[in-house]
């Protein structure tokens, strides 16, 4: 039934949204995080979406949810600095701090917890219309 | 006259069918808000409307039947809907292709979901109506 289709996409979207604030959290914890190699870092990590259109077609919904098609680090140049006196530094003295933007990871954040809530208002309409639908004939 | 229950809820019955299709469309959008490359979609109402309206009126299975041209062939019906295209949008592409608006689909969706109650509530007035006939007007 399609009320039940509408409540599954924005559950999907809810879903997909919490994995970006998860990543965001992440990122930000991780913002001053140092290592003393290039590999070992933590770089920013950013999910990918996408339109679920296979469980779309398979549900017959005319609507689309979205899935995370998975979970990708950023490839921007690391931080390299300078600091014989930290207790990470490697054998030339140098410390690899991590890619992470603040400022991007702060706006993600905001616009993934909007779209969440965005989705939950989905749901919660949804659902008062379904108990709509429940009362139908009740009544005189 | 007999009473007949298609005549009676038919309409507000094709419009409620419509509307939940509408609101998984735009549920649909607004899940996708944040995906890249994803385009808006909307159903026209009054197309879909015309069209289930028609599906009801005729022994056909509406016009995504598909036409037999010889005895021989199966009657088949196509599930794909003609009625969803896509949006045009308001404003230029913003770098990742997608065209959702999630102040025109809220508002859209909220609006698809004041009609479908108003449509409730008229389905809920047929009923009753026809309850106290039923009854004859609670005697």
């Amino acid at each position: 039934m399609s009320l039940f289709n509408v409540m599954n996409i924005s559950s999907t979207g809810m879903s997909a949204e919490n994995v970006r604030l998860n990543t965001t959290a992440s990122n930000i914890a991780n913002a001053n995080s140092v290592s003393s190699s290039y590999e070992d870092t933590y770089r920013a990590r950013h999910p990918v979406f996408a339109a679920a259109l296979d469980k779309a077609s398979a549900d017959q919904s005319k609507g689309v949810g979205v899935e995370v098609k998975g979970i990708v680090e950023s490839d921007k140049p690391l931080q390299i600095e300078y600091a014989p006196g930290n207790p990470m530094a490697d054998e030339n003295g140098y410390i690899y701090k991590s890619n992470v933007n603040i400022v991007e990871e702060m706006a993600n954040m905001m616009s993934a917890s909007k779209a969440y809530e965005t989705n939950v208002q989905v749901a919660d309409t949804t659902k008062r219309i379904f108990r709509r639908v429940l009362q139908l004939g009740q009544g005189q | 006259m007999a009473i007949n229950l298609d005549r009676l809820a038919g309409f507000h019955h094709n419009a409620l069918k419509v509307r939940a299709d509408k609101m998984e469309v735009i549920a649909g959008n607004l899940a996708n808000a944040n995906t890249p490359g994803y385009k808006a979609k909307d159903i026209d109402f009054r197309t879909a409307m015309n069209s289930a309206m028609q599906g009801a009126n005729s022994s056909q299975a509406g016009p995504s039947a598909l036409v037999r041209t010889s005895e021989k062939h199966i009657a088949g019906t196509s599930k794909h809907n003609f009625d969803i295209h896509y949006r045009i949008p308001d404003q230029a592409d913003t770098g990742d292709a997608n065209t959702v608006d999630v102040q025109v689909e809220r508002n859209a969706f909220l609006e698809n979901g004041m009609r479908y109650e108003a449509s409730l509530m008229l389905l809920n007035g047929k009923f009753s109506g026809m309850k106290k006939a039923i009854s004859s007007g609670g005697q």
